[in-house]
Parts: C-alpha cells; sequence; structure tokens
C-alpha cells in the first residue's frame, strides 16, 4: 500500500539553506546539494524548497540551486516561494522542479492556481496554506488565512479556502500552522485533521515538529498523508531514517530505504 | 560503440528529470537526445516515452508533433520504456475526459480510481500521489537486482486494465490491486515514476539502458 511520506524542507535565501524560527530568526545551515543529497541517502520521500529570498536580484539562484540539486537527487523536489506567474511555475519545473507550492499569488489570484494546474497538471501544483487559529477560547475552532509569511490576515476561512482550492486545480495543500511553527510542540492536529476531512487531495502537514512523535501524531491523528520538518532534521537531532523507524515501529507504513 | 537514446518530447509534462536521471545511469559514450523528431525516434537505439497530464491533451499532443507513427513503430521493435502517461496511451481507450481514443498498440482501458476507497480507516485519496509497492509478477531483466515489493514513486488517479493480464510484469495495491508495469517483448512500461524512484528507480533505468532484447 501507498505509504505516508517525510519530507524534510530547506529554506534557502540567496543559494544557501537557513531555518526560520517562527519566520523571524534565522540559522545558516547550508548548501542546498549537500544538504539534499544527504536527506536523500537518508531516505527522504520527497524534498521541499522553501525561497525565502528577499531581494529580486537574487531571484534566479533558487532556479540555478534546482538545476544542481536535479542533477543528483532523484526523488520528488518541490519548490515554493514568490511564485507568482506561469512563467515563474514554468521555469522552475524546466530547471528540474517536480512540483511548485503557490501561496501568496493564489490568495491575490485563484484563477493563477486553475491556470498552471491547467498548463502544467494538477500533479505539479501545490497551494500552501499558512494558517492562524483566530477563534477564541470556547468557541468552534477557526482558522485563518495569513500571507506575507504569516504576518497579513486575509479574512479567509483556512478550511474553506482548501476545498476552494482543490477545486480550482491543486494537486496537493500543503497546511502550516503559524501558530506553531518553530514551537517544537507538536502540529495542530485538529487543524491538519480538518483540511484532510475537507478535500479530496493529499495533504502535507507543517509547522511544530520537535520530536518523532509528532510525526507519528500528524498522520494517525491528523490524518495527513504527509509529513514536512526543516529543524528536527536539520540540526540532525534525528535522521530521516530514525524517523522512519520510529513510525514504523508504531504501525505507520513508511519507506524504509 | 557509443548509443543514442531518445527521450520523447512532446511538450507533456516536465522531461528534464526523465534526462537527466537516463544521462545519471547511461553508459559513458551514450547519447541522450530530447526530441520530437521522428526520424531522430525511429533511428534511435532505445526510446524513453515519458508523459503526464490529461489523456485527451496527450493524444493532442502526440498528433500536433506528427509521432504516432513513430511511436507505435518504436514500440514494436526496439527497447522502449513508456513512463506514466507514456504506459497509458498505449492502451485503446481511456475513460479520462469524458472518453479518450488511445494508440491502441496494447488491448486495454485506462480506468479512474473509484471514489470512496478505503485503507485501515482512512480515506484513499486521488490522485494516488506518494510511493507504493510494486509486486513483481514476471521475471524480466528490468526487475533485475530490484527487490520483491520495493517502493517507486506514483503520480495519477487512472490506470490501466489490460485485456491480457499475463501484459502485467508488476501489480500494485491502491484500495483495488492494479496493473503498474507491463512488457511484451521489446517493450516495457510503468504507471510509477521511475526517474523520481530513488535507487529502486535508477536501477530499473539502468537495466534498461543496458537491456538487449
Amino acid at each position: 500500500m501507498l505509504c505516508k511520506r517525510i519530507i524534510p524542507c530547506l529554506d534557502v535565501d540567496a543559494g544557501r539553506v537557513v531555518k526560520g524560527v517562527r519566520f523571524i530568526d534565522i540559522r545558516d545551515a547550508g548548501d542546498p546539494v549537500e544538504v539534499a543529497r544527504r536527506y536523500n541517502q537518508e531516505g527522504a520521500d520527497e524534498i521541499t524548497f522553501l525561497d525565502i529570498t528577499a531581494s529580486s536580484d537574487d531571484r534566479d539562484t533558487i532556479v540555478h540551486v534546482v538545476e544542481q540539486v536535479a542533477g543528483e537527487v532523484f526523488i520528488p523536489l518541490t519548490v515554493g516561494g514568490g511564485i507568482r506567474s506561469v512563467d515563474d511555475v514554468r521555469r522552475l519545473l524546466n530547471a528540474g522542479a517536480d512540483k511548485v507550492a503557490i501561496n501568496t499569488a493564489a490568495v491575490f489570484n485563484p484563477e493563477f492556481v486553475r491556470q498552471a494546474s491547467e498548463k502544467f497538471g494538477s500533479q505539479c501544483i501545490v497551494v500552501a496554506i499558512d494558517a492562524k487559529q483566530v477563534s477564541a477560547r470556547g468557541e468552534p475552532l477557526k482558522w485563518e488565512i495569513f500571507t506575507h509569511g504569516g504576518r497579513k490576515p486575509t479574512g479567509l476561512d483556512a478550511v474553506e479556502w482548501a476545498r476552494r482550492m482543490a477545486d480550482y486545480g491543486a494537486g496537493e495543500i500543503l497546511l502550516t500552522s503559524m501558530d506553531r511553527d518553530g514551537t517544537k510542540i507538536g502540529f495542530d492536529l485538529a487543524l491538519t485533521r480538518a483540511v484532510c476531512d475537507a478535500v479530496d487531495i493529499p495533504v502535507i502537514a507543517s509547522g511544530g515538529v520537535g520530536n518523532l512523535q509528532h510525526l507519528v501524531d500528524g498522520v494517525v491523528e491528523g490524518t495527513a498523508d504527509a509529513v514536512l520538518a526543516a529543524s528536527i532534521f536539520h540540526f540532525a537531532e534525528y535522521s530521516i531514517g530514525e524517523a522512519k523507524r520510529y513510525m514504523a515501529e508504531r504501525g505507520v507504513e513508511v519507506r524504509l530505504a | 560503440m557509443s548509443k543514442v537514446i531518445a527521450v520523447i518530447d512532446y511538450g507533456m509534462g516536465n522531461l528534464r528529470s526523465v534526462s537527466k536521471a537516463v544521462e545519471h545511469v547511461a553508459a559513458s559514450g551514450d547519447r541522450v537526445r530530447v526530441t520530437d523528431d521522428p526520424a531522430l525516434i525511429l533511428s534511435a537505439d532505445r526510446v524513453v516515452f515519458p508523459g503526464q497530464g490529461a489523456a485527451r491533451d496527450c493524444m493532442a499532443a502526440i498528433s500536433d508533433h506528427h509521432l504516432n507513427r513513430a511511436v507505435l513503430e518504436a514500440a514494436r521493435t526496439k527497447p522502449f520504456l513508456g513512463i506514466c502517461m507514456g504506459l497509458q496511451v498505449l492502451m485503446g481507450f481511456s475513460e479520462e475526459n469524458g472518453g479518450t481514443g488511445l494508440l491502441g498498440l496494447l488491448e486495454g482501458d485506462v480506468r479512474r480510481f473509484p471514489s470512496g476507497m478505503e485503507h485501515a480507516g482512512q480515506r484513499l485519496k486521488i490522485p494516488q500521489m506518494g510511493w507504493n509497492q510494486v509486486h513483481q509478477t514476471v521475471e524480466h531483466p528490468l526487475w533485475a537486482g530490484i527487490p520483491q515489493d520495493s517502493r517507486f514513486y506514483f503520480v495519477h488517479s487512472y490506470y490501466v486494465a489490460p485485456k491480457q493480464l499475463e501484459l502485467a510484469s508488476g501489480t500494485t495495491d491502491y484500495g483495488i490491486s492494479f496493473t503498474s508495469a507491463i512488457a511484451r517483448d521489446n517493450l516495457f512500461a510503468t504507471q510509477f515514476h521511475p526517474e523520481k524512484s530513488a535507487d529502486a528507480g535508477l536501477k530499473l533505468l539502468e537495466n534498461f539502458v543496458r537491456w538487449d532484447v
């Protein structure tokens, strides 16, 4: 049977791997090709690059990073961050990306998701959703979409938005809890479960992983199809292989390399 | 003697990962050519036929690039590897896009996964996206050195149902058991993406570029 996927995420700034903690504090941690190669050897099921380059002068750097990685690492590669046009999508796919994750541009122009999925196929269009809980204690749970690295509220309900993006042709949802990102206290399981129940396409849970049990919780309680984590792998607290063995011992089907 | 490996480019999907992976395993001196030129496809020593996207778009693109004859001829005469839509379009008919006629090299249909499938209490998503096991149902040079039931990377909503079950060289379970690889004479084709399947996939591609039919 199909197994659950473990996806290490590399934040890339001007061609270098960094990891944001709550999207603000950043620590440098290496060369993307080297890191990708190591994750592949450890048995990563996919690799996601999040391009957080701010300067437009350096926007082409991620294309070169993808080219280099794609020539050496033969597992699916996803690239997100600053993708605004069909042309951006084409350049990244031509460079060797298998999927692109569209975030802010989808919020401002949902038709872009439809155009991109019609042009390149749903299988390569991931919609990234950054959600924050906005319901007060005692109220029914509710999450809202935020853009610009979690700084700008949009008024859009996260679960409704996921459903709409699936209708527009998204092939997958990358769901990040802004409340949990960088906290290491685990995924927002209620959010993950709510989005998984709402859509028929695969959902990747992201934001908050601090230990291996969190990964198990994400797929068992959250029912996510894949789990994405950065820092626990990035600073070699755990290897991907350790994570998979841990999950397998707890009855989660994984690919053991 | 250096050999030419043609990767057929008809504008459907990202061929860079396919050509990069084939280059990675090809013998030194072998030339990998990404091409839509029927003459080059017909003169190549072996042919890789990838593809992504919807059935109707793929068939239209094959036709627009005047590739119908070259693809069918290559698939009958030389080591030929179909990948994903490059497997599906070899069949007779697809349910996709309200019904689409295909190249018809192989008898059988392409069907959509039924909705509402479940496994271990969780709903199965469509498309199937991720790593699933391939059970090798025949011995074949392309399976050489690949452990039984190895996992390969899949992304698809439709699967092939060949009329002759003995065409299957591999099967996979996703709510139902379906044919995930076929083999006939010089032809091998996979629903999964060997170019994205890490070591198991690279081994299959390496076996292909060394396959003497």
